[in-house]
């Protein structure tokens, strides 16, 4: 039974949400649809087909994509975990090491990078590695992207970290754990869901990155997001709309995992 | 420094700052191998403060603590062998009971079989054996108290620290948990200190009280000692209930001083050293150490007219005016051996006193 102030009884409240929803989706549907579409034209619908799927696969752009996936996996893997560990240890710091000097220059140097426009952290990584002459490659790419999944990594994981109480590693220490111990045997366990998503929102953001990567990538290093721009700049074919459609599902199963890790409570895990 | 086995902790003018704020000042007290010990004082007191530094969480700004005579106040928690229950149980959500409890087990380098034996042992001692696979999300607050109490218990601490354990329990089971605990103290053998602000349980439960006020000891004794000599107001008030006036000295003589309560109103009890002619102070008397009648019985006996009566159940506490003086209130046990004569309202009576009844106390 709807509450008297209940937000859904408010006049309006269905057609706004609908047009949100519709604005935010549409396209993604368009795509998605579109890409099982048995023809060359993007607009015409010429009935169902898996055609541009095997033409992903097996097409002349095939190898291009094959290299530039693989690419954008082994970053993402890399850029995530390792951003992830970082996140951690910055989240144990600025949350159990007590009041040290900086610590809220610190909170905000580590989530600074969310506000300040990509472009600008594009062009200042390109000049950042032009002036230290670092050649353009992978490499690069994988500094720049382990940079920028800091903040997002650290997020989820210092929110969980805050709702976990103090009391819980002191009662380990009580109980002649040392600190180490404590940490491994008590928060980190605890923190686990927080992590999981951190690790997943860092994959996410490294895999569908395009500005950064853009500008710090080598000639001829490819990730998938280029790769597809590098692509749709000849001309949209469906092809384009099949390996979309395959990006979305990897973020959306990513997502879903995420979302059931992090609601679930280790003190409810049997 | 203290050689002597017979004092488990010792704490010597310890001084707690947090920055410029004092929370403890100065506290010394001995607590005695093998006793039931108990920190008592309102919100903020410093209760906590002072057993967060025993267990090792906080340190001590001046001052030091002793284990058996051993100076511990620089080592970590982890080297006390000192285990807390914590208020808010603090059980580990990830682990199933049986692992909670011999969490401190393993951590000393038991081996499994070792740590599991003893750990099943600690649950058979707070009867929560068929519970061990369990979360303690999967316990009820009095079952996860418990849990607690077996965790700190299973690695055989020199010292138990108890913060408020009980406070979150309702009273039947509160009630049930105290004769738990006293319990369990005599079983093990364990020196237990145990703080709580509830004055009932600690009369009831402990071989010694430190009553403690705003960072200060105010006064150290058993539960008779402290409920029949306080040593100053604050302890006459914060323990029971009593009749506490502020009374002017008129003369002191042959050990017993005549006080004036205002109005016609003077009665006489036994001096205190310090307390001369003409000091304004305060008295207390015990509402149960006083009855009534119809006439006075001596001349220690005050005239006054009744007020209210009110049913408590095991007792009736009827109050007292007394014209131009202050307000009694005086307690009779509801039984018909008892002394308990019903006076009802507007009735003159005589308020009389046992005994020692009346104390002065400096302030
Ligand atoms: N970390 C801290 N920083 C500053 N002041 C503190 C800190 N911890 C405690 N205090 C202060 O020290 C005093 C004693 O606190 P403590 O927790 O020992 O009280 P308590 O007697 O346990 O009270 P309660 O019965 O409410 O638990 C309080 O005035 C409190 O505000
Ligand atoms: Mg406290």
């Amino acid at each position: 039974m709807a509450k008297p102030y209940d937000l859904r009884r408010y006049p309006g409240f269905f057609a706004i949400t609908l047009l949100c929803l519709v604005i935010l989706y549409a396209p993604l549907v368009v795509v998605a649809v579109y890409s099982f579409n048995d023809s060359p034209s993007i607009t015409i619908w010429e009935g169902f087909s898996l055609r541009w799927y095997v033409d992903v696969f097996t097409g002349p752009e095939s190898g291009k994509f094959k290299d530039a996936a693989w690419n954008s996996f082994i970053i993402a893997i890399t850029a995530a975990t390792t951003a992830t560990i970082i996140a951690t240890l910055a989240a144990t710091a600025v949350l159990r090491a007590g009041k040290f000097r900086l610590r809220t220059v610190s909170i905000g140097l580590i989530s600074l990078p969310l506000m300040v426009p990509e472009i600008v952290t594009a062009v200042a990584t390109l000049i950042f590695f032009n002036a230290i002459a670092f050649e353009r490659g992978v490499m690069t790419i994988l500094l720049a992207h382990i940079a920028f999944c800091i903040p997002f990594a650290y997020m989820p994981i210092s929110a969980r970290m805050q709702g976990i109480e103090a009391t819980y590693e002191q009662a380990a220490m009580d109980l002649y754990a040392t600190k180490r111990q404590a940490f491994r045997r008590i928060l980190l366990p605890l923190m686990m869901p927080g992590i999981v998503s951190g690790f997943i929102l860092a994959f996410i953001i490294s895999l569908d990155d395009f500005i950064i990567t853009n500008f710090v990538k080598g000639a001829g290093v490819e990730t998938l997001p280029t790769a597809i721009f590098g692509a749709v700049k000849q001309g949209i074919k469906p092809n384009i709309m099949a390996i979309s459609t395959l990006l979305l599902a990897v973020s959306i199963v990513m997502v879903a995992l995420s979302w059931f890790i992090g609601r679930r409570d280790p003190a409810e895990e049997r | 420094m203290p050689q002597d086995t017979d004092i488990a902790i010792d704490v010597q003018g310890a001084v707690k700052r947090y920055g410029t704020f004092t929370a403890l000042k100065t506290i010394s007290l001995s607590i005695r191998d093998n006793e039931f010990f108990t920190l008592l004082g309102p919100s903020g007191c410093g209760k906590t403060t002072l057993l967060r530094m025993i267990a090792g969480f906080e340190d001590v700004t001046e001052g030091a603590i002793y284990l058996y005579g051993d100076e511990i106040d620089a080592l970590p928690p982890y080297k006390r062998p000192v285990n807390t229950v914590f208020q808010n149980y603090a059980l580990f959500p990830h682990m199933n009971v049986l692992d909670n409890v011999g969490f401190g087990l393993e951590m000393l380098g038991q081996s499994k079989s070792e740590t599991r034996a003893r750990a099943g042992e600690a649950l058979e001692m707070v009867q929560l054996s068929q519970f061990a696979a369990r979360k303690p999300s999967q316990l009820s607050g009095g079952q996860q108290q418990r849990v607690a109490l077996a965790r700190a218990l299973a690695p055989r601490p020199k010292v138990l620290l108890l913060d408020e354990p009980l406070s979150a329990l309702d009273l039947k089971l509160r009630k049930a948990m105290q004769v738990e605990l006293k319990h369990l103290q005599l079983e093990t053998g364990i020196t237990f200190i145990f703080v709580t602000h509830d004055q009932e349980e600690a009369l009831t439960m402990s071989d010694r009280i430190a009553v403690m006020s705003s960072g200060e000891l105010q006064q150290l004794g058993n539960a008779r000692e402290i409920y029949e000599q306080p040593r100053n107001v604050f302890v006459a008030d914060f323990i029971g209930d009593t009749n506490l006036m502020q009374v002017t000295v008129d003369a002191v003589a042959d050990g017993r001083a005549e006080c004036h309560l205002g109005g016609a109103h003077r009665l006489t009890c036994d001096a205190v050293g310090g307390i001369g002619a003409g000091a304004k102070v305060h008295m207390s008397l015990r509402p149960e150490r006083l009855f009534l009648s119809a006439d006075p019985v001596d001349a220690n006996s005050l005239k006054g007219r009744v007020r209210e009566m009110i049913y408590i159940g095991t007792d009736i506490a009827t109050i007292v005016d007394l014209d131009g003086g202050p307000q009694f209130t005086v307690r009779s046990s509801n039984s018909s051996r008892g002394n308990a004569r019903v006076f009802e309202p507007g009735t003159e009576v005589a308020i009389n006193m046992e005994q020692g009844a009346a104390r002065l106390l400096i302030d």
